[in-house]
């Protein structure tokens, strides 16, 4: 990777005769800035102690009601002052939120009696039921009816099979109350990213807000913020829903701004000559143009809604979640996977049903529609007859309302047994696995890691960003390394940025070849999709637990858990680099000769790169966002400066260490960006 | 919930009302407000039982409940605002900064305790005692460093502490004790207890912290060491104990289990606020409960309902 910046020069170009490597001008500054920094960092301290602590003296402090104080203290006032004082004359802040959410707790009511608790009279133990919920059996019927309509009997047949699952392994009634707050979720995550989407398209000054906030949305991690929910909007599902929201609504609003950008002028030319107005122009003839790119963003609010569903149960969503956290507590690994595999297969019914939907051919229009009203709708008349005939039916039969516990099954004890058995016969080749990579790679990184003075890295990278994507680049790296070491988080971020490195490194070396060999192999490429959507969506805690059992607490199983969750996007991105290579190269490169090996290495990888860089790049993201569940098995880095925070309700704290992670987050990804950049340049790619 | 699911099966919404007052024949709390109290549920069975046996009462006694999941410490925001209503079970040993903040702040009050006594402190598996005849004494556990060490802690023992959020000052324990033994922290109850159960299954050494009331000292044998006990002192004062120069040169504090309520409740429901004011059960019952769950595989609703039918002559006291 790092061969890329040295070894591209822009002066090339001018110069027909390259100069040798050691002279171009890009390569002797590196040489010199490497040089200068191992000098430092070995020498420096007793004449500069405060390169390698930094000062408490020097935090960054901000002002608040007459003195200054620390920034996560300011935070904290800040919200505080939000809560109790601020108000806007005719109404307060608080009851601002508290009418939000109270808004948004109407459908979500109206969908959980539907799906879940039937609808009430009353509140509480006090309520009374006077419809009962859609039966199981009305539930799958309009679920398969609406993938027949959307695409085929294969597709429905598929989705069939996810929901009976729900019910063979008694995840019903969990399952809906998960159901219902993901059918609140994604319609509104999937409306405000559209809305927002638009007006940063419409307006440069609304565009140059939003991105910024995009790239925090992504990458602070959401126990930073669950506090300031709760406290602003209440406690509750709703509070679990805006949480959700957040997380699952920047891809909606990037893939808006993107598809709109790339709607064909033509089409727009167009809709300016039959005399638009802005409105039309936007909905009747952008949106709709741009449908089959929206449909991916859709499609990515559900998959992020349903990573949420364990984050969301630990402030009060229940379901799922909350049997998957239950579960493992108790240490039933039988049962925390079964609930585990409930969430991913109502995620793989809902994905593949989107897409469905999105890749749906409109019906030709037929001139004589039939007259009966059920004919003409069938499928709405099967459901309608369906809903009425079970909600009769399970009146008198309960086993028609509600899926009877007797009819289930269960793995029972398989899971727990198949840990034990590995446990005791194979503990001691694992341990020696472990304390072997343990000891010759992880500790001696993390040791280096930490070794490096803060200036040091903060020149290094400014440098780095300035060879790579100009001076702007270079500064803005600079500035947010300054950040996260005026804020006192210096030796959590380089345990952070350790944690990560080695993960990545890791999925790197286990996804690129994985990705390389499934590219052209039809079948390995379905079996390898299967596994790493399963990894990317089965919560991470139902693998976790198991491997402590295996390798105890610390960073080794925190490297598994990030290295299982982070692997996906090498795969895929490496994958459809090698697949999109130009088949005319590959054609030049066989006549000319290559050998398999060569043509691998002298034309497909090459040309690969970018993408396997942005593949990188997104494995880093993935990585930087499982850190929270890695504090859970004990590893001391900003996840856990951020999961303390929220078990001490400590807002500043949380959210200035959550800004930390961002800020690596942004690094990384503007470095890597400019670098695949310069990499498609040099390649003639664009 | 599960009484909502209970009378589910009921179309009519008369003929369930009279089904709801026919079954459970409340006293309804004359004058009293009938929105539900919220109580919050944790994610661990002791509390789920607690909260779900009070939840019993306040129906049976008219009351409108209704059980909100939330997080334990998260929760005292909720408290605050009386978005919450009960919460039952603050443990002193782990709850007692977030609700000395809390009943600080006037708007969130403590009912007294539960009944409860929650002991947290280092534990072994009993089959550790064979390679360490001097437990549980404290003063033993120097000479087995070896035999508790592993290969990344060698020769110092290995001691797994519980989450960092739970405080306990194990560093320092070690430190003032001149305990040769390196502190790990696990980061959540769950890995906790996941080494716990490896561990045991192998028959390997393992030193950790558990607590109680907890279903992992009913399913393993094993016992608590033996510091010297806990006095306020200990902790605050440096001269106190063995070593002259350290605090913490003790065991943990054990401490009640506390019960804790948002300030409106008194006003709001008063013979609720007695009802929950009055709770009372002890480890034991307690212990026996978890355990009827966590390793009987029997449902909370099926325990929490037993023990309504047997303790009658108990709980219907509560109200006075």
């Amino acid at each position: 990777m790092t061969d890329i910046p040295t070894s591209t020069d822009p002066s090339l170009k001018e110069e027909p005769v390259p100069r040798r490597f050691f002279q171009r001008p890009l390569v002797m500054i590196w040489c010199a800035a490497l040089a200068a920094a191992v000098t430092f960092a070995t020498f420096a301290e007793p004449y500069a102690p405060w390169a390698f602590k930094y000062p408490r003296a020097w935090r960054l402090e901000l002002y608040f009601d007459g003195k200054f104080i620390e920034l996560k203290n300011w935070i904290s006032k800040v919200v505080d002052w939000l809560i109790s004082d601020a108000s806007f004359g005719l109404f307060t802040f608080t009851e601002l939120t508290r009418g939000v959410s109270w808004i948004m707790e109407r459908p979500y009511i109206l969908a959980k009696s539907l799906l879940s608790t039937g609808f009430l009279e009353g509140q509480g133990s006090a309520a009374i039921q006077i419809l009962p919920p859609l039966s199981w059996i009305a539930v799958i019927v309009i679920i398969v009816a609406m993938a027949r309509f959307a695409r085929d009997r294969k597709l429905a047949a598929l989705v069939g099979a996810c929901f009976l699952y729900l019910a063979l392994f008694n995840q019903w009634s969990s399952a809906m109350v998960t159901l219902s707050s993901i059918v609140i979720a994604v319609p509104f995550g999937v409306a405000g990213g559209l809305l927002i989407g638009i007006a940063a398209h419409r307006s440069r000054i609304v565009k140059m807000i939003v991105s910024p906030v995009l790239d925090l949305m992504q990458t602070v991690p959401v126990f930073a913020y669950l506090v300031p929910i709760l406290v602003l909007f209440g406690f509750g599902p709703v509070s679990a829903i805006i949480a959700t929201i957040i997380y699952a609504m920047p891809p909606m609003v990037r893939i808006t701004m993107l598809a709109l950008k790339q709607v064909p002028g033509e089409i727009i030319d167009l809709g300016n000559m039959v005399g638009c107005t802005r409105r039309q122009m936007t909905w009747r003839v952008m949106v709709p143009s741009a449908m089959s790119s929206l449909m991916i963003g859709v499609n990515q609010v559900i998959m992020l809604s349903l990573n949420m569903v364990i984050i969301a149960s630990m402030i009060g969503a229940g379901g799922l979640g909350y049997d998957v956290l239950a579960s493992l507590r108790r240490l039933d690994i039988g049962a925390g996977i079964e609930a585990g595999v409930g969430i991913v297969v109502l995620a793989i019914a809902l994905d593949r049903l989107s897409q469905a939907f999105a890749s749906r051919e409109p019906s030709e229009h037929r001139e004589e529609r039939p007259s009966a009203l059920w004919r003409r709708f069938p499928y709405t008349a099967v459901c309608l007859a369906v809903v009425l005939a079970t909600g009769i039916l399970g009146l008198f039969w309960g086993w028609a309302q509600a899926w009877p516990a007797a009819w289930s099954i269960t793995t029972g004890d398989f899971w727990s047994e198949l840990v034990k058995y590995i446990n005791i016969n194979f503990f001691d080749e694992l341990e020696t696995f472990k304390n072997a990579l343990l000891l010759n790679v992880l500790i001696p990184f993390k040791r280096f890691l930490i070794a490096i003075p803060w200036p040091v890295a903060m020149a290094l990278l400014g440098l780095a960003g300035y060879s790579l994507g100009g001076w702007r680049l270079g500064v803005l790296c600079a500035l947010l390394c300054l950040f996260v070491a005026s804020v006192g988080l210096w030796s959590k971020a380089m345990v952070t940025v350790y944690l990560c490195g080695i993960s990545v490194m890791f999925a790197c070396l286990i996804g690129i070849p994985v990705g390389i060999a499934a590219a052209e192999r039809e079948r390995v490429w379905r079996v390898v999709r299967v596994v790493i959507d399963t990894l990317q969506t089965l919560p991470s805690f139902v693998y976790l637990m198991p491997v402590v059992m295996l390798f105890r607490v610390g960073d080794f199983t925190a490297m598994i858990a990030v290295v299982a969750y982070a692997l996906a996007p090498a795969v895929r991105y490496t994958a459809h680099g090698i697949r999109q290579v130009d088949p005319q190269l590959l054609e030049a490169g066989v006549v000319s000769g290559c050998t398999p090996g060569q043509l691998l290495r002298k034309i497909k990888l090459k040309l690969a790169l970018p993408e396997i860089m942005l593949g990188i790049n997104q494995t880093i993201m993935l990585a930087l966002s499982m850190l929270v569940i890695t504090a859970l098995v004990g590893t001391r880095e900003l996840g856990q400066e951020v999961y303390i925070a929220l078990t001490k309700a400590d807002i500043g704290r949380g959210l200035v260490a959550g800004f930390c992670v961002a800020f690596i987050a942004i690094i990384a990804d503007r470095l890597i960006t400019a670098g695949a950049q310069r990499a498609r340049a040099r390649l003639g790619l664009q | 919930m599960s009484n909502i699911l209970r009378h589910s099966k009921m179309l009519l919404g008369a003929l369930a009302l009279a089904a709801t007052t026919a079954t459970t024949t409340p006293v309804w709390a004359e004058a009293e407000s009938q929105d539900p109290i919220k109580i919050t549920l944790h994610d661990w069975t002791g509390q789920l039982i607690t909260t779900q046996i009070m939840g019993e009462v306040l129906i049976r006694n008219g009351y409108n409940v209704e059980y909100v999941t939330a997080d334990y410490i998260a929760q005292f925001a909720g408290l605050k605002t009386g978005d919450l209503h009960v919460a039952m079970e603050i443990w002193e040993t782990t709850g007692r900064d977030a609700m000395d903040e809390a009943t600080a702040t006037g708007n969130v009050v403590n009912l007294g305790e539960t009944g409860m006594q929650a002991i947290e402190e280092w534990w072994y598996p009993a089959y550790m005692k064979e390679r360490c005849p001097g437990l549980p004494n404290w003063e033993a556990l120097n000479d087995c460093a070896e035999a508790f060490s592993t290969a990344e802690t060698a020769p110092n023992g290995r001691y797994l502490g519980g989450p960092v959020t739970w405080g306990g000052y194990d560093d320092e324990r070690a430190e003032a004790l001149g305990l040769e033994y390196e502190v790990v922290h696990a980061g959540t109850d769950a890995a906790l207890f996941a080494e716990l159960e490896s561990a045991y299954q192998r028959q390997a050494p393992i030193l950790l912290w558990v607590y109680a009331p907890h279903w992992a000292p009913v399913k393993f044998e094993g016992e608590w060491v033996d510091f010297p006990a806990y006095t306020a002192e200990c902790y605050s004062d440096e001269s106190w104990g063995s070593n002259p120069d350290a605090a913490y040169d003790c065991g943990k504090p054990r401490g009640p289990i506390w019960k804790v309520a948002w300030a409106g409740l008194e006003d709001k429901w008063p013979g609720a606020h007695a009802l929950v004011s009055n709770f009372n059960i002890n480890n034991d019952e307690m212990g026996a409960m978890v355990a009827a769950v966590d390793l009987e595989g029997r449902s909370v609703d099926d325990v929490v309902g037993e023990w309504m039918k047997t303790n009658e002559n108990r709980w219907s006291t509560w109200s006075q």
